[in-house]
């Protein structure tokens, strides 16, 4: 193969940004993706069985013969030159390795946060604390009951006082919205800083 | 990796690849466009029905991610497919905008806060 000269670039192709949503197992994920997607979430599925699973892991996984793990995700179309895309992140932490570029120039993320079960999404809060991937947290009530205040759910998942906690409802698109702006506010807020 | 024989266990999917599990480039990543060249170079070997459909899918400019999910096919799978049809001059991908941390863009970031400000 030659290779040297294969185009590498399109100008009609719109420019692609990410965030994505991420948040312990069954705390809304694909719910939030699907409020504010101008299309119906789509889902991509990867085989497990390839590389890096450790014989641990797939001895779990072969016995609920589950052999795929999936992604969810939706698009904003900013502008006729920009296109913004949701990524439903894994619920199981382990399994992100599957896609390795997905946190990988990501803007920012959304962690959403389940009141009753709070500790479902501490995983995900390490993952972009540790990688320097900035986030909000988003608490999902449950049929949009928030029987806690913000600050007592940041007290809980001791996140730190950058990082906004705002009460959501990932059910309801301008709430969804809302959190995905308090994001690239906090996000402007940083860059402005620097 | 690589070597289609050494694995017990077949992975459906990478049939369509050859066995190949993984991409030739780097460039097929989640959100990179690719776009079908207008018009096609003279038809070539090596096209199968899978790389058809991929051209027919990204007469426009279509995200990599997406292609997947319509194809209902791996990502890893559709990457390897489009390593294919860049090679064979048929399509061009674009790379996602970079993000900085060190040196964010702000222009960028206003513009993404006005269009969710419509939504």
């Amino acid at each position: 193969m030659a290779g040297s000269d294969v185009a590498t670039d399109a100008s009609s192709a719109p420019d692609t940004v990410k965030i994505l949503i991420a948040g312990g197992f069954g705390v809304g994920k694909t719910t939030m993706v699907g409020s504010v997607s101008e299309i119906v979430p789509l889902r991509t599925e990867e085989p497990l069985t390839m590389a890096g699973l450790g014989i641990d892991d797939l001895d779990g996984i072969e016995e609920k013969r589950a052999t795929t793990v999936a992604l969810d995700f939706g698009r904003i179309t900013i502008s006729r030159d920009l296109v913004l895309y949701l990524f439903g992140t894994p619920g199981q932490q382990r399994f992100w390795f599957m896609w390795n570029d997905l946190a990988l120039g990501a803007l920012g993320a959304v962690v959403l946060v389940d009141v009753r079960r709070p500790e479902s999404s501490f995983a995900a809060i390490d993952f972009f604390e540790r990688r320097g991937i900035p986030f909000v947290v988003g608490v999902n009530g449950f049929h949009g009951a928030h029987p806690y205040p913000p600050e007592d759910i940041r007290d809980a998942l001791a996140v730190p006082e950058h990082v906004q906690v705002l009460l959501c409802d990932a059910r309801e698109r301008q709430s969804c919205r809302d959190v995905l702006i308090a994001l690239i506010d906090q996000l402007i807020a940083t860059a402005v800083q620097a | 990796m690589g070597g289609g024989d050494s694995a017990g266990r077949l992975v459906r999917p990478f049939a369509l690849t050859g066995g190949r599990t993984r991409p030739s480039r780097a460039d097929f990543t989640l959100i990179a466009t690719v776009t079908a060249v207008d018009p096609q170079p003279d038809a070539a070997a090596r096209c199968q029905p899978e790389h058809t459909r991929i051209l027919r899918l990204c007469a426009e400019p279509v995200a990599v991610a997406e292609l997947a999910a319509r194809l209902d096919l791996p990502v890893s799978v559709v990457a390897i497919l489009l390593c294919d049809l860049l090679e064979a001059g048929r399509i061009t991908v674009r790379p996602p905008r970079l993000v900085s941390r060190t040196a964010p863009d702000l222009d960028l970031l206003k513009k993404v806060r006005d269009g969710l400000g419509r939504l």
